[in-house]
Parts: structure tokens; sequence; C-alpha cells
């Protein structure tokens, strides 16, 4: 295909509800031929929304599309297969119990000279073709549940290619990715570009943007901010552009003053699924008034490790977390083995903020009223549930934290996603925690309630809690933490000061065990 | 004695299999597009009547009735009326969203409704009839197998042409489901529809005819139940309703595999008919008051075979994934 | 693909496009459900006109007649009501936690099994308020032994309860069919238990033997509005039914509310055997759950697991049943009409919620 710089795509005053929100509004944007596109906004900004109408999963309310000149309606997926856009979906569109190959040509038209009889070994070759062009390594006859996230996301490309798109999206690629596996993707983003195609990519992470897009299209609030050249910005203009206003990076971290320990774990072991241990011998100590950041790439056991300090999981035998009650003379106490109820019934408070909110942390159908008393209902002897004073500690978070919601009886799944993690992070704070264990707390959240949260768990630090900050941003986890532990595949490959780390020390870490040797062990964690 | 009993169990047990075989046959391809169809009961109900009937009306409105009319008559109405009842189930299911449990029960209900009321009209107030020609025609058996290569010949050749027609159904569908693009693609809407969706099959259409061919052939289990079975007679019944379950029971049996829905059918036959054969083999006498025990070991099976895959938790042998649930594209 | 590929390319937008609503306002809940009964009534008009010929309000009036015509008749279906209704207070705290119990009919079979053989064998023996006392407690566990074993097998290894339930509705068919076999001896049928002497029958109360079943049904109908949403427990049903990992979170016992919920939940199906042998119908036969087992899963699910609104329904239900059956035999029809009728408003009240729950988006008129 020759390079030329036409318009592959262009869309004209895109608008999308979703009843009373706005996710899309008035949207006009061009993705050319041979370019790659940024399309940069914070979350909830309306990008995956806008690609997913795009990619057919969405319908738009109002807006016109062009694809190559003409004017096009596209209102299935097959629509935008057809007119060769593919998109690569943040949550992969796998089946898990297929192989690769099946994968690849599930809901393909047969060729015109094969059968309906499927033939992989036929396609199994085409898969072979287009993995030696751009240099991926996929087994066609592999299970997907048997895949790394990497070699999943690999896959995911392989489909789209193998469906001869020319237009190509990725959904945050890199959110899952080590910095060493991001660099491989961009690089086959650039040999794509070569070929002609046109590529967007859907992120939020400054450098990834300058680093490999040709421009960069802004969305803010679901509204179009504009499009620069790439070689005309900088991270300081594209965050203006983004947030609307000027805004420092820093994140406070004060000093740690009075440290206590709170937390020993010693051989920490958890077997997983299939019998392979997700977790093994982790051994570190959580002090009171520090946070503790865990970097790792998603599905390295930081679930586990949390779940299992939490009572969650079932650890192995050697394994020892001692808890040092701070009420109680910071005597020893033995976790290994106690339920949450447990736990709790000793007079300790362990609050968590789970990575999965409103499918573990809170109950989506309850408002949040409801949901105050989950970890306190059964307080008391009597056979019915109190009701007042859950009732006022929901009032009292939603004034202290300012949470949007018409009512603390409207069921929390109704609430934008920041003002959900508001709610749970605000009761598990409210609970006056002597470790205070956070998954991913800011996933998905603006900037500006990024902040608040980083706010909250400075106080809490500064209040005396052990703080463990489990993260995916490594930006965020040198500024917040005071130490850094890094999981690579349940192990822990190294504990080091937050204010000396380098990213690039991180990433190695966090990669230090050769992935490929053992890739059971970094299988993307069983999100249910 | 003991031979003839044999024969007779077996042959007895071929027959029920056949029905429940196409009953869980129809329901293994409805819940591999993601429908779990509560209705099967109902729609046999369903298939029976309306085999029954239009061969009923056929003889009765013609001079000679012919055999092989009959059966094209009545596997074409007991399909279209059981797979109108699967349409009434998807309607309300897939676009209607509605819970796929509680309309499936509603289905029987309303199956096991349509077949009595409407069958009564035929009865005009007797307690049965029957349609001989019809009958004549299902039973008859493959001329020259069935008597001329002995006891292997009686055991094997012995059925009418529909129990045959349930083997290769199965073996069709095993095809169909393991070595087919369409087959690949009906596995991955019941196992991920948002997948199914992105990779551009059009998951309302699969959904859709899945559930209303796998309820034609569910009904085609009562039709062979009426004109075979129950040797063309129709009579008001409950029965069809206890078969019905056992094809569901059938389905998990299987761990979704068609080709083993045909020994998984032939043994619940074994056991169903137990009651009657096992005294006989073992010479007991005074069989009527413990005939109720024997009974319930098809559904005692069911239950360990339940427990024993639950034990077990392959993999493979999972229902589909998203089995129960209905899917919106645009669901966030 | 190439150019020519793309110019075939026929994309065009959908007719309708959905998309979901939440909060729907109450009025406008019970307007739409009202339109769907109406909906249905109008197909079964159309339905019985078609198979009786015979005038539709006409046929109206008399399934009207069939519950309100006499206070007796009222009180049929008030009898019929609650025997209902007492399955589906038994099923909904099950359900509400996502336990799929399609056992209720051999729960309650196996309730009403234990009492009749009480009302047998211990009618003579015992003073009557300990024969209550026993016939209720055998119930109660008959009932609840039968759920007990599903539930500890979900509980445990998560074995499929839809289907474990509905093949321990045949296990108990089969026990009563037979035990009945067994104790008729010569007799073509069990019949009536203790005809004469009354034994184990519960007392007239304002001239019915069923008027005691109202009353328990009544009291149960309260008491599990209360357990289900002022209780610790019932709190404890809904998380669980929400979310099994939140509920782990939040340091529930999963297994122990999943086998504790289904002890209550047979308990009270053991309960309306109870009930339905001692204070309606005398005997033990294999159809004495009479369906309603199945037909309790779709009341207690429209209902959304609220006692009071599984009042209504099971009324509407019944008033149904009874009323085809009096077209039935007022038109020599056959009895079976009750569930083409029945089956016919389901399936209209099932669809109903899709309006509730999403709004349609039709196709602009320049667009087409």
């Amino acid at each position: 295909m020759p390079y030329t710089t036409e318009d592959a795509i262009r869309l004209v005053n895109i608008t999308k509800t979703f009843g009373e929100v706005v996710a899309n509004r008035d949207i006009s944007l061009s993705i050319k031929r041979g370019e790659i596109l940024s399309l940069l906004g914070e979350n909830g900004s309306g990008k995956t929304t806008l690609m997913n109408i795009l990619s057919g999963i969405y319908y738009p309310d109002g807006g016109q599309i062009f694809v190559g000149g003409k004017e096009v309606s596209i209102g299935s997926p097959k629509d935008a297969f057809d007119l060769g856009i593919g998109m690569i979906h943040q949550h992969f569109k796998l089946v898990d119990v297929f192989t690769a190959a099946e994968n690849i040509i599930l809901g393909l038209p047969k060729e015109k000279d094969a059968s309906a009889k499927l033939d992989i070994k036929a396609v199994s070759a085409k898969i072979s073709d287009i993995c030696s062009r751009y240099g991926f390594d996929i087994t066609p006859d592999q299970k997907v549940y048997e895949m790394t996230v990497s070699q999943k996301q690999t896959l995911e490309i392989v489909k789209v290619l193998y469906r001869g798109a020319d237009i190509l999206i990725l959904d945050e690629p890199t959110a899952v990715l080590t910095p060493q596996e991001t660099e491989k993707l961009f690089g086959v983003m650039r040999e794509m570009k070569k070929d002609g195609k046109a590529i967007v990519i859907i992120t939020h992470k400054l450098h990834e943007v300058l680093s490999v897009s040709d421009r960069v299209s802004i969305l803010r609030k679901g509204e179009y901010i504009g499009t620069v050249n790439t070689s005309d910005a900088t991270e300081l203009s594209l965050t203006e552009m983004m947030v609307g206003k000027k805004v420092t990076l820093d994140i406070e971290r004060p000093e740690p003053k009075d440290i206590k320990k709170r937390l020993s774990i010693k051989n920490l072991t958890v077997i997983g699924a299939d019998d392979v241990p997700v977790l093994s011998d982790v051994s570190f100590d959580a002090f009171g008034g520090e946070i503790l950041g865990v970097a790792g790439i998603s599905g390295c056991g930081q679930k586990e490790l949390l779940e299992a300090v939490a009572g969650l999981r079932v650890t192995a035998e050697g394994s020892d977390i001692k808890f040092y009650d701070p009420d109680d003379n910071d005597s020893e106490k033995q976790l290994i083995g106690l339920t949450p109820r447990q736990i709790k019934n000793m007079g300790i408070t362990l609050s968590f903020v789970p990575e999965d909110r409103l499918g573990m942390g809170l109950v989506a159908s309850m408002g949040m009223s409801g949901n105050m008393m989950l970890k306190s209902y059964e307080k008391g002897n009597s056979f019915f549930t109190e009701r007042r004073a859950p009732k006022e500690l929901a009032e009292e978070i939603k004034d202290d934290l300012a949470v949007v919601t018409p009512s603390i009886n409207t069921p929390v799944r109704r609430l934008s996603g920041g003002n959900v993690q508001k709610v749970l992070v605000g009761r598990e704070i409210a609970a006056a925690p002597a470790v205070l264990m956070t998954a991913y707390a800011v996933r998905g959240l603006d900037i500006g309630t990024s902040y608040q949260i980083y706010h909250l768990l400075n106080e809490q630090k500064e209040k005396g809690v052990a703080v463990i900050y489990v993260g995916e941003d490594l930006d965020v986890l040198i500024d917040l933490c005071d130490r850094i532990l890094v999981l690579c595949a349940g192990k822990v490959t190294g504990i080091i000061d937050g204010r000396t780390a380098t990213k690039e020390e991180v990433g190695l870490l966090m990669t230090k065990i050769d992935s490929h040797s053992d890739k059971k062990e970094v299988k993307e964690g069983e999100r249910e | 004695m003991i031979e003839t009993n044999l024969l007779a169990w077996i042959a007895r047990a071929v027959q029920f299999g056949t029905i429940i075989m196409f009953g869980s046959l129809g329901e293994i391809l409805t819940e591999k597009s993601g429908n779990l169809n509560l209705g099967v009961p109902g729609i046999m109900y369903l298939g029976a009547f309306a085999g029954f009937a239009s061969a009923y009306t056929y003889e009765n409105a013609v001079d000679q009735p012919i055999g092989i009319v009959c059966i094209i008559i009545a596997m074409l109405c007991a399909f279209a009326a059981s797979a109108l009842g699967g349409l009434i189930y998807s309607f309300l299911t897939i676009t209607l969203r509605a819970n796929q449990n509680v309309t499936g029960l509603a289905l029987t209900t309303f199956g096991m409704g349509v077949a009595n009321f409407f069958g009564a009209l035929l009865l005009k107030g007797e307690v049965y009839t029957a349609a001989p020609v019809a009958n004549a025609a299902f039973i008859a058996k493959i001329p020259f197998l069935s008597d001329h290569l002995g006891v292997v010949g009686k055991a094997l050749f012995s059925y009418g042409f529909v129990a045959y027609l349930a083997i290769i159904v199965a073996i069709i569908m095993h095809y169909f489901l393991n070595k087919t693009r369409t087959g690949l693609n009906l596995r991955a809407v019941g196992e991920n529809p948002a997948t199914a969706d992105a990779a551009g099959i059009n998951v309302t259409k699969y959904k859709y005819l899945a559930t209303v061919i796998g309820a034609g052939i569910s009904g085609i289990g009562g039709l062979y139940y009426v004109l075979d079975y129950n040797n063309g007679i129709w009579a008001t019944t409950g029965q069809i309703e206890a078969l019905g379950w056992l094809a569901v029971a059938l389905v998990i049996f299987t761990t979704w595999r068609p080709l083993s829905a045909i020994w998984g059918a032939y043994l619940f036959g074994l056991l169903y008919w137990l009651y009657n054969f096992l005294p006989k083999l073992l010479g007991l006498t005074n069989v009527d008051r413990t005939s109720d025990l024997y009974q319930m070991i098809p559904y005692v099976v069911t239950i360990i075979v339940l427990v024993a895959v639950s034990l077990r938790r392959k993999r493979e042998s999972q229902p589909p994934a998203s089995l129960g649930l209905a899917y919106f594209r645009e669901e966030r | 693909m190439n150019n020519s590929a793309k110019e075939t390319v026929k994309t065009h937008e959908p007719l309708i496009r959905l998309a979901k609503r939440d909060g729907v306002s109450m009025p406008k809940k019970i307007g739409i459900r009202a339109l769907a009964i109406i909906f249905a009534l109008v197909i079964d008009a159309v339905f019985i006109v078609l198979v009786t010929k015979i005038n539709p309000f006409a046929v109206y009036a008399e399934i009207f007649k069939a519950t309100f015509q006499t206070p007796l008749r009222f009180m049929w279906a008030m009898r019929d009501m609650v025997s209902l209704l007492c399955i589906g207070i038994a099923l909904a705290p099950a359900f509400k936690m996502r336990f799929w119990n399609i056992g209720a009919e051999g729960q309650v079979l196996m309730g009403g099994f234990a009492t009749a053989l009480c009302m047998m064998f211990l009618g003579q023996s015992l003073p009557t308020p300990v024969l209550f006392l026993v016939m209720l407690l055998t119930s109660i566990i008959a009932g609840a032994v039968w759920s007990f074993i599903p539930a500890f097998f979900k509980a445990n290894w998560n074995t499929n309860e839809t289907l474990f339930t509905l093949m321990m509705n045949y296990v108990a068919i089969q026990i009563v069919a037979f035990s009945t076999n067994v104790l008729r001896g010569q007799a073509s049928s069990l019949g009536t238990i203790n005809m004469t002497t009354r034994i184990g029958w519960f007392p007239k109360i304002l001239g019915h033997d069923f008027t005691l079943n109202i009353i328990i049904v009544a009291v149960l109908t309260v008491l599990m509005y209360i357990y289900l949403k002022y209780t610790k427990h019932g709190y404890e049903i809904s998380v669980v039914g929400e979310s099994e990992n939140t509920a782990r979170y939040a340091g529930i016992d999963v297994k122990k509310v999943t086998i504790r919920t289904l002890i209550i939940s047979g308990a009270i199906c053991g309960l309306c055997g109870f009930i339905i042998v001692a204070g309606n119908k005398h005997t033990i036969a294999t159809n004495t759950a009479g369906g309603n087992g199945f037909t309790a899963i779709i009341v207690a699910w429209l209902a959304k697991f609220n006692t009071f609104y599984m009042a209504l329904i099971s009324f509407l239900l019944i008033f149904l049943e009874k009323g085809a059956s009096q077209i039935a035999s007022a038109y020599g029809l056959n009895e079976y009409i009750a569930d083409i009728i029945s089956g016919i408003i389901l399936f209209c009240i099932l669809g109903s919620e899709f309006f509730i729950n999403y709004k349609m988006i039709f196709r602009h008129k320049n667009n087409a």
C-alpha cells in the first residue's frame, strides 16, 4: 500500500450519551494513514467510548463518520471489520477455553475457496506469516487460559492483523506491560506505520505519547480540546490541555515520623488454582507512619498478598504474618490461619481497599448507607441490624469527601467511578485502621480525585497508620511512597527507597525473573 | 428366558433413550449459545402434541393414509411447533432479556397446558385415542437386519428409523460444534458473547437460531414418545414433563458433548427400566411395590454425576461460561 | 481488505437501538406491569374466542365469578393462594441469595409426607397439642433435610443447585409413590387420613379447616419481610446474593449462610407441606404439591422477593386458575386451559420487565 497522508478516518460532531452522562460531545477529529495518533485524556474523558463507536460496540447518538472519504454508519463490530477497522480492547476480547488459532479466526467469513470445515492448519500457516513479519511469538494451539498477559495482547494484535485491518486502535495497551515489553510493542507499531497503516493509541501516559506518536488529539470530559504535532508538544503542554489548568505533577510526601513496626511478614507462600504458587517466600516489614508501595506487572501476586494479610487466602505452611498491636503495647499477634471475622474479633482493624471495588469492596445494589454496614453490621447482640449509625456515617462521608450521589440510598453502582472509590476509601478510613491496604486505589479516577486519595493516604500515614499502596503507575509510586517493594512472578525482587528510586530501576526489578521460563506464574490473575 | 428379558430391556432402554437423547441434543445446542432453557419439558409436549395431532388429523381425513406421508407431516409439525416454543423463549430472553430460568419454567407450564388442552379436544371425552398408521410407519424396523442377524440384529436393528436418526443428529452436532466455523462461532457466543460480538459474530442471530433449532430437535423427542414409544396413543399425561427434566439432566451428565449423549441416553434408559427387568432377571416376584424405588435410580445417578463433575472441576467439562446470562452490547 | 470490497459494504443504523435505564419511577413501573397484564388478558381473550367462540366478556365475567361470586369461593381461592404464597415465601431467601432452589416441589412433598405419617401412626397415641407439635417439627425437618443436601454440596463444591434440586423432586416423588403404595394396602388410593376421627386435622375456625393455613401464611409473610429487610441474616443474604467476593471480604462465612438460608427455605417448604396436609388435603400423594413448587419460583422472582408483592401475584395467578377451571366446567373445556392462560400472563409480565430496564431509541427519520 502506498504511503499517503490522506485521512483514513474523519469524525464529525460525534455525540454519545449514557443515560444522563455525556461521554462524547461534538467530537471532530481525523486519523491519517501512515501515522500513529495518540488519543490522550484522563480516565473518563471519553477516549474509549469514542473508539468503541469506531469499532461498532457503541452506536453514536449524533454525528458523522467518514472512512476513506465516504460517510459510513457502523452498526456492529462486523461493519467495523468490513471497513478495515480493528480494535485491541483494554479488557481482552478472547475466549479462554479456545486456542490462539481458534480465537483468531472467530467470526471470520470463510474464504471463497475454503469449505465450511475448520482448516486449522491453513490458519496456522497464515498466523506464522504474520508473526514472522512483525517478530511476534505465538503458538497457534495454545489455550488462552494458559497465556500470560503480554501473550494475550500479542494474540489480540495478530487477530486484528489477520483480518487485514489497516486502521488499528489500541486501548491502553501498555497498562499491563513491563517497560521492556512496551518498547517492543512500540517497535511493532512503528513497523505497521511504515506499512501505511493508521494507528490510534489510547493512553494517559505522557512519556509514551511523546515517544511513539506523530500527532496527539486531546479529549477532556467528553469534549475535543485539540490536536498537536508531537514534535511541538511537551509533557507540560499536554498536561495543560488534558486537565485544563496548570498543575504541578508533584505529589506531597511528608517525612515519616515516629515509625513503628506494624506488620512483619515472613516466608509468605500462597498456592493458587492449578497448584501453582502465586506468592512464594515473600518477606517484608510494614511500618506505621510510612507508605509502603508495591510495584509489579499486573497479576504478579499483589492481589494475593493483600488478600492473604486480610485473611482471605489460605497460606502455605511456614508462612508467618505478625501484627504488632498499637492498642496493646505493640504486642505480637499471629494472623496466619485467621478469617477476616476472627481478625476483627481480636480487635485488630485492617482496612482494605480491593482492586475490584463494586465486586468485592462494595455491594453494588445497595446505597451508601447499606455499604457502610458491610464490615460492621454484625456488631452487638441484636438479631436486627443497627441502621442509624451507618446512615450517619454515610452522610458524614458524603459531606467530607464530596461524594456526588442523589441520596445515600442510591445504589452505588449508579455512581461514577471516582465517587464509588470515595465511598469505599471513606468507609475503610473511617474504621480507624492500624493498617490500610489499597490496591490500585486511583485506577480510573480523574486527576483531582486521585490527588484527593493521595492526600487521604498521606493523612493516614501521618496518623501513624501503616499504609500499603499497590500501584501500577511507577511515577506515582516513586513520588508517593517511602519504600517500594517490587514483586515479580510472586517473589520479592527488591525493596528500594522511594526517594532515590528511578523508574528504570523499578522496571528492571519487575522483570527480574525471566517471564518466559515460568509462564504460568505471571498468568493474569483470576479477575472474577 | 434371561436372553428374552435382556433383549426386551435393551429394546426398552434404547427407545426410552431416544426420547431423551433428542431432548438433550436440542438443549445442548441451545446451551452452547448461552441459553439455559428450562422449557424443555414444555417444548417436548408441544412436539408430541403437534406430531400426533397432525398425523391423527391426516389419518382421519384421508381414506387410505400413507405411512411416509404421516412421517413427513408429523415430523414437520412437531419440529415447527417446538421451534415456535423455542421462539417464544428466545424473544423473551434474547430480545427482551427476561430471566432465563423463570421464562423456561413458564414455557414448561405453557407447553404442557397447550398440549393437554388441545389434546383433550382430540380425545372428545375418551381416555385415549390413537394414530395407528403413523405408529406403524414410525415403528417399522429395518427389514433384513432386524431378523437375520440373531441376537445382535434384534438388539441393534429392531427400532423405528427415528432411533437411528437420533444417533445421526448426535454425530452431526458433534461435527458441527467442533469442526466447523459456524460451530466455533456458536461456542464463542456461549462462552463470551462480548468477545464474539467484537469478532463480528451476530450474537443475537446465533442465539436465536441455536435456541429455535435446538427446541425443534428437542420436540422430536416428544414426537417419538407418542408415535413410537407409546404406540401411537395420545392420552392426557404428565409423563412427558419427567422425561423433559431427565433430558435436561442428561445435558449435564454428558458435560455438553453430543456424542456422550448417545451412550448417556441409553444408560438412562437402562436405569429407568431397571424396575421392570432387574427383578425378572433376578427371579424376584411381588415387584409392583418396589418398582417406584427402582424408578428413582436415574435421578439418583444424575445427582451422583453432578456431584462427581463438581468435585473434579475439569476445565473442559464446565458449562458454557455465560450460560444463563443475557447479553447487552452497550453494558458498562 | 481491498477497495472493491469496501464499496460493497452495507452499513446502516439499526431501526431500534437500546439503552439501559435506571431508576424508573414507581408509578411508571406499576403502569408498565398493569399494561402487561391487560395486554395478556387481551391475548387470552383472543385465544378463548378462537377456541371456544364464546363472548370473551362473558368468559371474563365467569372468571371473575369463580373467585368472587360467593364468600365460600373466595375462601377457597384464599386457601389455594396461601399454599402458593407459602412456597414463594420459602423460596424468597434462597433466590435472593441467587441460589436457584427448583426443588420446592420435593421439599413440600417431604414435609407433607412426614405430616401424613404422623397422622397415621402417632394420631392415636399422642395428645392433640403434642401431636401437632410433632407434625410441625417432623415436617419442618423433612423439608429442611431435602434442601440441606443440595445446599451442602453447593456450599462445599459449587455443585449446580438448579439440577440437583430438580432431581431431588423426583427422588421425593418416588419415595412418596412407594410409600403410598405400601400404605394403601389393597385400596386403590390412600384416601383421606383419619376421615372420621379427624385426628391431626386443623380445627375449624370460622367454619373452615384451612383458616389456620391462612393465618399461618399471613404471619409468615410479615416475618419473612422483616427477616429479609431488617435482620443481620437478611443483610448477609443480600450481600452473598450480590457478590460472594464481597461477602468473603466482609468476613461473611458464605458456606454457613448458604446452608443456613437453604435450611430455612426447605423448612418453610416442609411447613407448607404440613399445612396443606393437615389443613386442606388430609392425605398425601405424589401430586400433593401440585406444581406450585415451580409456579412459586415465578412468583418469588416477579415480586423481587418482596413478600407482599408475592401475595398479590399469587392471588392473581390463583384467581386465573380458578377462573380457568370455572370456564372449563361451564363450557365443557379441559382444565389445562388454566396453564395456557397463566402461561401467557407470565410471558407478558416477564417481557414487560424489559420496558422497565431499557429504553428504545428509534432511528431518526431523516437518516432512514
